[in-house]
């Protein structure tokens, strides 16, 4: 017996088949010329209600659908069916998160090329799915009005995962004597240059604006696809 | 708490390496940086669990814990960043979002033992 350890140098990503997979599907959104959106947040902040909003408005202008993972529930689903989209409920059992192949399994049968815009709503978990690439090419993470200024302190690994974020229901704003200004230095605190979007799923408030800066990425993302459609 | 799907992922692999190459495994290096979304001590804890009943019961994990590097533009050099909570260069201050460290979940060596075994040598 030798009394140094032998040690074998191997360097292995513990998450590459999630990262193969979702490089994968980034590929295929890209030459299909779909723009794929996905949602963050803690439970309850309002993944849903924004998502529905969205998918109502977008789909008078655009090809829309939805992915939406739940540890146990159809409702996220059914409430997204209400904007007429297609939608489709990802059922995570114990699983405190979607990962690469639930997506890649949940579009089986899609054809993506006829989509402008895929939504996937994560299950509500700030923690967990930032270790998660799915091949979306913009990551939202989204914060509520109600959960307090220092979410992007708490929980810098998702924000920093993140490409973009949305504060919501900003109708409660002033009942629950929200600081924008406060928020808006934490977000950058622990992104520097992350863009963010105060919106009300109720009132519609701001999701015009969100809604041109997707239509901007898109234009960016499938140049050929949406001058084809002007 | 995603740590214990991720033990077993690298258990998972450990176990794959150590067929291949005919060795068993006494211990598993991981490097962890801080933006990987995993946590050190559950993950400690789930490795534990996931490794009973498999070939690399009884063996440990090892986590060295990565700094995050980051990129200053200003300085034009890579810097260690002080905390999560604040992404400036610790130098000149100057924002940067240019992650060079700090994603890292990654397998870097594992200890082995030959044909069987051999009795885990002082404590690291
Ligand atoms: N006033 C107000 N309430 C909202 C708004 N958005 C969502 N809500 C309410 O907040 C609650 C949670 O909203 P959901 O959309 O279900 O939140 P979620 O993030 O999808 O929740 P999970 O999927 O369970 O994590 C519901 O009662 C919504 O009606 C908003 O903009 N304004
Ligand atoms: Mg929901
Ligand atoms: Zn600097």
């Amino acid at each position: 017996m030798s009394a140094e350890p032998r040690l074998l140098e191997v360097r292995k990503n513990v998450l590459k088949q999630n990262d193969v997979v979702a490089r994968a599907l980034r590929e295929r959104f890209r030459s299909q010329g779909t723009f794929v959106v996905s949602l963050v947040s803690s439970p309850g902040a309002g993944k849903t209600a924004f998502l529905e909003k969205t998918l109502t408005l977008m789909r008078q202008n655009y090809r829309v659908a939805a992915l939406v993972g739940d540890l146990a529930t159809e409702n996220d689903a059914i409430r997204l069916a209400r904007s007429q989209a297609p939608v489709k409920q990802i059922t995570t059992g114990t699983l405190c998160h979607l990962e690469a192949v639930m997506i890649d399994r949940a579009l089986d049968g899609w054809d993506i090329g006829q989509l402008d815009f895929l939504f996937i709503e994560n299950v509500g978990n700030l923690v967990c799915p930032s270790s998660y690439d799915l091949g979306e090419n913009l990551r939202l993470v989204l914060l509520s009005v109600t959960e307090g200024e220092d979410k992007p302190l708490k929980y810098p690994t998702i924000f920093n995962s993140a490409d973009i974020a949305v504060i919501t229901k900003m109708d409660l704003a002033e009942a629950v004597e929200f600081d924008e200004e406060s928020v808006k230095a934490n977000i950058q605190a622990v992104r520097p240059g992350m863009r963010h979007f105060a919106v009300s799923a109720k009132t519609g408030g701001g999701i015009q604006e969100y809604m041109q800066f997707l239509t901007d990425r898109l234009a960016e993302h499938a140049p050929k696809h949406t001058a084809a459609r002007a | 708490m995603h740590e214990l799907s991720i033990a077993m992922s690298i258990i998972d692999m450990a176990v794959d390496e150590a067929e291949r190459r005919r060795v068993t495994i006494d211990a598993v290096h991981l490097e962890l940086g801080p933006l990987s979304g995993v946590v050190a001590e559950a993950l400690r804890f789930s490795y534990e669990i996931a490794c009973k009943g498999t070939s690399l019961e009884g063996s440990r994990l090892v986590i060295r814990e990565v700094q995050i590097e980051v990129y200053c533009p200003t300085c034009n050099a890579q810097k260690t960043l002080r905390s999560m909570q604040w992404f400036c260069c610790p130098d000149c201050g100057a924002p940067t979002s240019d992650i060079i460290h700090g994603r890292e979940l990654v397998i870097s060596a594992l200890e082995v033992g030959d044909e069987r075994r051999t009795a885990p040598v002082g404590s690291t």
